[in-house]
């Protein structure tokens, strides 16, 4: 399936960046923000929280000459067959719609049976891709192997780095191994080892050792899919249910109460960009599939409403998670920020979502980033560090 | 962790929708699902979707028909580009006559007839002119969810009437009446699908009419009678609409969508005298007129071709993949029970207990395979252990590798439920007749 910039998604993208909180790309420092996307008046910009032109310029730095934007075809693959396709259209064509008013030629292309041919063949062989696949056979690296075999340059970390962020608990072993970061402790538990060993001597096991609340989460997976807070005992064993309906291996892991903050991180010729953490506050607490994907109730505060100190930590682990977890030009990375300040790292995405309702494009307009600008440069970046040769 | 301290960077305050506190209460139920997220899967080509309702078109003349609204385009361009009336156009009002006439209703004229933009549309002006928030709807459970969307949208209560397999029972019509009166509530009107239940796919039998309606005389409650499919019955057979047993007490809505083509956005109704002008007004308050293009297409394709034989060459097919469905039923899932429909496109399926239809489906689209959930058919919560399938879109060789991979999403999810059953939560099942 391909659908060129004319039709789709040029009206899905401009209808919805309509809606964009656009004054946050209006600001610069010392100015008011002027805005309906905030409920009160925003405080005076600092440097701090301003765009970090240091960061790009430098990266400009390389000067190996690129095409016309005009010229240069970049394909978004978006969709898949994930449960997360719908958010992962909507990320796909949001990041389209900024680039192509950026001047970009952009195509946009599904997962399936069409795809590889089309990669391959001289009349539509992109320049670069740019996967916004979410879930798994996005997520988990796979169609970036395929992408490298194809010899195309595409934005992104590459396979074996975001097979092991995919997996939640691979993950979380690395960056506190490696990295000394804190993690909320948890246990992997596959459905088969219930089966094997008895449910209630597992179940009472967890809640006697890890003690509730408990956060019951599939070992792969976004937009909070399967996931349960249980508060109660009787609730893990529903918890466990919905769980395995999504995978077959559960994380299961000490609840951390704390601020929730995500810290994004782009990155231009390796020089990374780390955006100041977002605080997600839910009427619930919860920050759940539909707080995620419906414009609602829930805030947002950037950076987050904690001290400086704490805030340069998040920042600080987020980038360390990024490097030791080998992730390229992109990632989010969640924490919850425990009563000591210690940010508890949860996961690390290689494909955050980029829908209007995401956290990254969030933190950066709220930074004062153009975002059009920003996914411009990233894809600059990329194109000039000639990945295809290396 | 303290408070942020003095020399703390400002905080910029995001809304994740800055209009959240102003929308009307009827917003408040429209959200974001993870159910309704997994739907995107199930366009896929290798999922085998027995999720929508999605008539299948391969045998609508498109070449041909493409042609001819070439040309009607050209020679009535002045018409087919502009407005029209609220009520529909009048040549296309003298065409649904003729076909009303197959179930019996021939005491009409055009000018009886209000065309609207899909029966959705319909559903819309008739609560719009009819109900205020906290008014009752009285509404078969298992109910069509788009009507349940629309009575939710305007805040209408709606209270369940038992459904068996000769549709709508009488009795249960009638205890809601008096127990919702007794509640000093105000009853509107019943709505009814009588022919092919969706979703249940049952029929309101012959003898249970009469009964419906006097009932509704007795109370002054008014019948809407919503009959998308009662052409389609597999054996060619009709049955009698309300409408042509009641002409003051009966609001009928049919369409195109299931007996031509949905694309085109096109139904109709016809309603009392009083109500129908109600409706044209609303009509026009809310859509100012259906579009003149489709309505034109429509005509053109009924004065054109035999239209007859294309609806019994899709009874046909329906009632093949109807057949290939049970028969995938009885192999791969006989554990679970349901009622062959003579007609229609859905069979409404009761899967083991234990259970859940809704928590059920990440699982099913992992497999590729797509269903809706029964609780999507109730406004209470019920339905969990339920399903709706549907035979009208996929292949007879998809239906059958669909059933086959739904055999094997409920056999691991059963074997889930077993291992975790002591502690599980449980769905709420159905009541009445199912």
């Amino acid at each position: 399936m391909t659908t060129s910039r004319a039709d789709m998604a040029k009206t899905q993208a401009r209808a919805a960046q309509a809606r964009e909180p656009a004054a946050a790309t209006q600001r610069s420092a010392g100015q008011k923000a002027v805005t309906q996307g905030f409920t009160e008046p925003v405080a005076e910009m600092t440097a701090d929280l301003g765009p970090d032109e240091a960061a790009l310029t430098e990266a400009a730095g390389n000067t190996m000459a690129l095409k016309a934007r005009s010229e240069t075809s970049i394909l978004i693959i978006c969709g898949g067959s994930s449960h997360e396709r719908d958010i992962s259209i909507s990320s796909g064509h949001r990041v389209g719609g900024y680039l192509h008013d950026a001047g970009w030629n952009v195509r946009y292309h599904d997962m399936d049976a069409s795809l590889l041919p089309y990669l391959s063949d001289p009349a539509t062989r992109p320049d670069l891709v740019w996967p916004l696949l979410h879930g798994a056979k996005g997520e988990d690296g796979s169609i970036r192997d395929l992408l490298e075999l194809e010899r195309l340059p595409y934005v992104g970390s590459r396979a074996k780095a975001s097979g092991t962020a995919w997996n939640k608990p691979i993950a979380k072993n690395v960056v506190r191994k490696v990295g000394q970061l804190h993690t909320p402790v948890s246990v992997t538990l596959p459905e088969e080892l219930f089966r094997e060993l008895g449910v209630r001597e597992i179940m009472d096991l967890l809640v006697d050792t890890l003690q509730l609340p408990l956060f019951v989460k599939p070992i792969y997976g976004g937009s909070a899919m399967g996931c349960t807070l249980v508060t109660e005992a009787d609730q893990l064993a529903q918890a466990m249910i919905d769980c395995f309906a999504y995978a077959d291996t559960a994380l299961v892991e000490r609840a951390v109460t704390g601020t929730e903050v995500s810290v994004s991180i782009l990155e231009f010729d390796g020089k990374p960009l780390v955006l100041p953490p977002l605080e997600i506050v839910t009427p619930n607490g919860t920050y759940d599939y539909e707080a995620r994907c419906t414009p609602g109730p829930t805030d947002f505060y950037v950076p987050a409403r904690l001290p400086q100190e704490t805030l340069d930590a998040v920042k600080e682990a987020a980038l360390q998670a990024h490097r030791i977890l080998s992730l390229r030009d992109i990632s989010r990375t969640d924490f919850i920020v425990d009563g000591q300040g210690r940010p508890q790292f949860l996961e690390s995405n290689v494909t955050p979502g980029m829908t209007d309702t995401s956290l990254l494009p969030k933190a950066a307009l709220a930074t004062g980033y153009d975002l059009a600008d920003l996914y411009s440069r990233l894809a600059e970046s990329v194109l000039r560090q000639d990945r295809v040769q290396g | 962790m303290g408070m942020a301290d003095e020399t703390q960077t400002p905080t910029t305050v995001i809304r994740n929708d800055p209009w959240y506190d102003s929308y009307a209460q009827r917003a408040d139920a429209m959200r974001a699902s993870e159910i309704r997220a997994l739907f995107a899967v199930a366009t896929r080509p290798d999922v085998v979707s027995l999720a929508g309702g999605m008539p299948y078109l391969d045998y609508l003349p498109f070449k041909e028909l493409s042609q001819l609204i070439a040309k009607m385009l050209v020679d009535k361009g002045d018409q087919a580009w502009q407005y029209g009336s609220a009520q529909g156009d009048p040549h296309l009002r003298e065409d649904v006559l003729q076909i009303m006439e197959l179930e019996g209703i021939k005491d009409i004229q055009a000018d009886d007839v209000v065309i609207t933009n899909g029966s959705q549309n319909g559903l819309d002006l008739i609560t719009r002119i009819m109900c205020d928030p906290g008014d009752v709807v009285l509404a078969e459970a298992p109910n069509y969810v788009g009507a349940l969307g629309v009575f939710q949208s305007f805040q209408v209560d709606v209270v369940n009437v038992e459904l068996d397999k000769d549709g709508l029972v009488p009795e249960s019509f009638e205890e809601a009446i008096i127990s919702q009166r007794k509640l000093g509530k105000k009853v509107k009107f019943l709505y009814t699908v009588p022919n092919f239940h969706n979703p249940a796919g049952v029929t309101m039998s012959v003898e249970r009419r009469p009964r419906v309606l006097e009932i509704a005389r007795k109370y002054h409650v008014l019948v809407v009678e919503d009959n998308p499919y009662g052409l389609l019955g597999f054996e060619g057979q009709t049955y009698p609409a309300l409408r042509s047993m009641d002409a003051e007490n009966v609001v009928y809505l049919s369409s195109f969508s299931k007996i031509i083509a949905p694309g085109m956005r096109i139904a109709w109704m016809v309603a009392p005298a009083g109500i129908r002008h109600k409706l044209i007004l609303a009509n026009e308050a809310s859509i100012l007129c259906p579009p003149n293009m489709s309505q034109m297409t429509i005509s053109t394709y009924l004065d054109n071709f035999d239209w007859r034989k294309q609806i019994n060459d899709y009874r046909g097919m329906y009632k093949e993949r109807c057949e290939t469905m049970d028969a995938a039923l009885r192999t791969y899932l006989p554990y679970c029970s349901w009622h062959k429909p003579k007609g229609g496109f859905y069979i409404w399926l009761k899967i083991p207990e234990g259970l859940d239809s809704k928590a059920m489906l990440p699982r099913a689209i992992t497999a590729k395979v797509a269903y809706v959930a029964g609780t999507g058919f109730y406004m209470d919560g019920q339905g969990s252990d339920h399903m709706r399938l549907s035979f009208c879109y996929p292949t007879p060789e998809q239906i059958l590798e669909g059933v086959r991979r739904l055999s094997t999403v409920m056999d691991a999810e059963r074997k889930t439920i077993e291992l975790f059953g002591a502690g599980r939560r449980q769905g709420k099942g159905t009541d009445g007749g199912w």
